[in-house]
């Protein structure tokens, strides 16, 4: 097992019934970095005068590293093909499912449309199967990618070292994984079969990436699948291994919570707002340099709440149908799950701007892997 | 006036732009402020969109832009990162920033004098953002960089002049300019670096993110003026001690 998931195990034990004084989190609060046991003090705490304080020092802390800026981006799903039996998920290859893979040509419609709404970073993603979806079809829509837009991520299945660095070389620069839960025994339950069975060639992706060339990484669980604070708090480590291993790298955290995906799937935890925000503040505050993403899984009103605090890349316009943005397509039944916030990009550059923040659109030089 | 990269100056006050809430800051820091040196990240060059306008509109025609090699690896990235952004803003000013890390951003002091080898050779006027190591000042003074910018504090950090014991060899030693970067978060210590003596500060979160960016920056203007003035007629010597006559003087003298 990694060094860090068994840190976080040790410190999870240790602290589990340990509920931090307010004398104790304005000290924690105090200090400059913060210890891997404020961290897990600070994940126990659930006095709302607490969480107030956490939140105004992550704010400044957010301001200081990353200014008034936004970052958007959106996703394009190209193919929903899988191979994996994942219990919880809408594309799961159990499902009656209208399976789709998109041409070349329709790739580019799409990046075509989604530029013409203003979007300049994008992240392909594909479910699991390698013969359907395989390593030169996701390296050509790659391609096409890095020629409409300045910057071009993968959210796919885990990859060997050779195979991302194939990807690095047509200039993608960032992958995003989520683990979905960091705890193996769950794990192994919530994923019966199929290649996505391995936990440990998951965990390690992020790292055969960064190690390929990959710039940026982001990573997370799917809360409610297994205890959520415990995944957050390996999920933070990871991050924080990442960020030691790869320092040149940029490293984010999104903590996605679970939402119906058309299967009758009962998540064991559900996570209440309160919980979810201090989650993310946390992120914050134990590592201030992380990019913190948000996607529209959330509603509109509480995406708008956080982007003043703590988050720094959200999505904008997202459709999670494979073509939806060039075709009209059912968003409800062919979705990998729900879409909560379904304003416009225009409409989010609007409420970004009337927080005196500055949307941006990329975050890298287009043209400066591939030439 | 002063001379630096080929241009005449007015302004010691040059600003990041990266984190700013609204371009449209920039022209009215231009008028307002008298900034005349502007950085601006090439990775935040987009092109114009259906919601935003290239920041590269709000520069004024008269303004200089320096880009900024922020985002790259190593020199090589660093190279084409320059490359690209001169041919978008008709600019060969380039700031080299090649960070080591992105928990402190701490620069990477040896890609970066690869870096600056490379771009002195295709033309470039070179500021490289540097620790305040007086060896590598040394060196880059040497292949030809225009000035060299240590940082004052790590990036972001408003904690002032905190390197002053090191960025004092620098600014004796050195005959090029000497621009202090990051760190700077107040104007009394954009103040402090020019009674120094550097001969310019470069500041971007402590005007960005202000709650009033260009009143900030209207302030920062003021106290590098104020600082520099200072610097040239000459700082008097600090006393630990009054130098009053001491009640004890008589019985001394005695």
């Amino acid at each position: 097992m990694a060094s860090f998931l068994e840190e976080a195990e040790e410190l999870f034990k240790e602290y589990k019934e340990y509920i931090p004084t307010h004398k104790e989190v304005c000290d924690i609060l105090d200090k400059e970095f913060l210890s891997k046991e404020d961290l897990i003090k600070l994940l126990n705490v659930s006095n709302k005068e607490d969480i107030l304080l956490m939140v105004k020092k992550a704010q400044k802390l957010t301001r200081e590293n990353f200014g008034k800026v936004i970052l958007l981006y959106a996703p394009l799903y190209i193919a929903n093909y899988c191979q994996n039996g994942c219990v919880y998920c809408g594309f799961s290859c159990k499902k009656e499912y209208r399976r789709e893979k998109l041409s070349f040509e329709r790739i580019e419609n799409e990046l075509r449309k989604m530029k013409e709404e203003g979007i300049d970073s994008v992240i392909i993603l594909t479910g699991e199967d390698r013969i359907n979806s395989s390593v030169e079809y996701i390296e050509k829509a790659c391609e096409i990618a890095v020629n409409i837009m300045s910057e071009v991520s993968i959210e796919v299945y885990p990859l060997y070292e050779e195979e991302y660095r194939r990807l690095s070389n047509v200039g993608v620069i960032g992958i995003t994984l989520y683990q979905e839960t960091y705890q193996k025994e769950d794990y192994e339950k919530l994923h019966p079969f199929g290649p996505k069975k391995d936990f440990e060639f998951r965990l390690n992706a992020p790292e055969r990436a960064l190690k390929s060339g990959f710039h940026e990484a982001c990573i997370g669980p799917l809360l409610g699948l297994s205890h959520p604070k415990k995944d957050v708090l390996c999920a933070i480590l990871h991050a924080e291994y990442l960020l030691e291993k790869f320092p040149k790298t940029e490293i984010s955290i999104s903590f996605p919570r679970f939402r119906s995906a058309g299967t009758d799937f009962m998540p064991l935890y559900t996570v209440s707002d309160k919980e979810f925000i201090k989650f993310l503040i946390i992120a914050r505050l134990y590592l201030p340099r992380i990019g913190i993403v948000l996607s529209t899984r959330e509603n509109s009103s509480l995406r708008d709440a956080l982007i003043d605090v703590c988050v720094t890349k959200i999505s904008a316009g997202s459709k999670t149908t494979v073509g939806g943005y060039a075709e009209e397509k059912d968003e409800d039944s062919e979705a990998q799950f729900e879409v909560e916030d379904r304003r416009s990009v225009s409409e989010i550059v609007d409420v970004i701007i009337k927080k005196g923040l500055r949307p941006e659109f990329t975050n890298w030089v287009k043209g400066v892997k591939n030439i | 006036m002063f001379e630096i990269g080929g241009k005449l100056l007015k302004s010691r006050l040059f600003v990041g732009t990266g984190k700013l809430p609204d371009y449209s800051l920039i022209e009215k820091m231009y008028y307002e402020a008298g900034v005349e040196v502007f950085a601006v990240a090439v990775r935040r060059i987009g092109p114009n969109t259906k919601h935003t306008k290239n920041v590269l509109e709000y520069i004024p025609n008269d303004a200089i832009i320096m880009v900024n090699t922020s985002g790259a690896q190593d020199h090589k990235e660093a190279v084409k990162i320059a490359m690209i952004g001169r041919e978008l803003t008709n600019s060969n000013w380039v700031k080299v920033e090649i960070e080591k890390d992105t928990k402190y951003l701490f620069p990477d002091s040896i890609e970066t004098l690869k870096a600056c080898e490379i771009l002195v050779k295709e033309g470039f006027k070179v500021f490289p953002y540097i620790y305040p190591d007086l060896n590598l000042a040394k060196e880059l003074e040497q292949i030809g960089v225009e000035a060299v910018m240590p940082l004052g504090s790590p990036i972001g950090t408003n904690k002032g002049i905190g390197c002053e014991v090191l960025l004092k060899p620098i600014i004796n030693e050195i005959k090029i300019p000497v621009i202090i970067d990051a760190g700077i978060g107040r104007p009394s210590h954009a103040a402090k670096a020019m009674e120094m003596g550097a001969d310019a500060v470069l500041i971007n979160t402590a005007i960005a993110t202000s709650s009033d960016p260009l009143k900030m920056a209207v302030a920062f203007a003021k106290a590098v003026e104020a600082g520099r003035v200072a610097f040239e007629v000459g700082i008097l010597k600090e006393y630990e001690y009054a130098q009053a006559s001491s009640p004890l003087e008589d019985f001394i003298s005695g």
